[in-house]
């Protein structure tokens, strides 16, 4: 074996030390633990949802078909990410902006759909300090819908990336770690659909 | 496929973009079936199980083939399910605390 491929066989066994990608591997557990803080703050609204003394209160408030099509966008633009993913990693760099584009721009109308929400709600007397449901309610969807905006950051950086040769078939990992981060805060609005605005109390 | 390292990698190979829009197509069913449930009074008495399973099931789906854990190492899964099981053991430890 030649110095250069003793080396390049060094750094890739330096990277797969483990048989797998330690990349992947790191965002795996980041997602772990981003499990338990979304299971506090989920839980938390869970418990004070019904201990408020003054209103407004969910039922007076919620608007359960416009969430509904908040949860659809969001849903659609896990289909569009995973399906970017598919072609970067067939090498269809267009397309992949094509399908990365239409995800960033999903998630953007799902903040913009929580922008309203969030201006009906305070129309209607409910904020930050009002009761318990406020304060528990816009702290959970507040610090999802940041993960959904760094989510949109990183999604525009990779478009903007490609363009300059930087995201390419052989490297598709870089887009398959954020796609596993979009489809966490995916997963996490699944649940916060049903806990927070589904389930009767 | 394996690596200098002498390891095996045990990741298979992603679905294609029929798979993805089959279960995009599956997602949109639960979702309407969950809102249905919603505004059906007959299905109060049922409504909190039904909306549980109909969750679990879409972030299943998500999990196992967007995030492609039924097709990635069992290590991902591992990893992911700790992560989960210690965030259910708090909502639980929180429920012990606050109903009883």
């Amino acid at each position: 074996m030649s110095h250069a491929n003793a080396a390049a066989a060094h750094a890739d066994a330096h990277r797969t030390s483990t048989g797998l990608s330690h990349n992947k591997l790191l965002m795996w557990t980041f997602l772990a633990s981003d499990c338990m803080f979304f299971g506090s703050l989920i839980m938390t609204y869970m418990v004070y949802r019904g201990r408020s003394v003054t209103g407004p209160y969910p039922d007076e408030i919620f608007n359960i078909p416009f969430t509904s099509v908040s949860a659809a966008v969001l849903l659609l633009s896990s289909l569009t990410m995973v399906l970017a993913l598919a072609a970067l990693q067939r090498g269809k760099v267009k397309v992949f902006r094509v399908w990365i584009l239409a995800t960033a721009l999903l998630g953007t109308l799902f903040l913009g759909g929580q922008y309203y929400e969030f201006t009906e709600f305070s129309q209607h007397g409910l904020g930050l300090g009002t009761n318990l449901f406020g304060s528990s309610f816009f702290v959970l969807t507040g610090i999802h819908g940041t993960h959904v905006g760094l989510g949109i950051i990183w999604l525009l950086t990779l478009f903007a990336l490609s363009f300059r040769g930087l995201v390419r078939q052989d490297n598709a990992e870089k887009v398959e770690i954020a796609g596993l981060y979009w489809h966490f805060v995916d997963i996490v609005w699944i649940v916060i659909f049903t806990f927070v605005y589904l389930l009767p109390y | 496929m394996s690596h200098p390292g002498g390891e095996t990698s045990v990741e298979h190979a992603h679905p294609g973009a029929i798979t993805y829009v089959k279960v995009a197509a599956i997602l949109a069913i639960l979702t309407i079936t969950e809102v249905s449930v919603y505004y059906i009074p007959a299905l109060m008495t049922i409504i909190t199980p039904v909306l549980i399973v109909l969750s679990i099931a879409k972030f299943l789906l998500v999990v196992a083939f967007y995030m492609h854990l039924k097709f990635d190492s069992r290590l991902f899964t591992g990893i992911f399910a700790w992560g989960m099981f210690v965030a259910i053991a708090i909502v639980l430890a929180m429920i012990a605390l606050y109903a009883y």
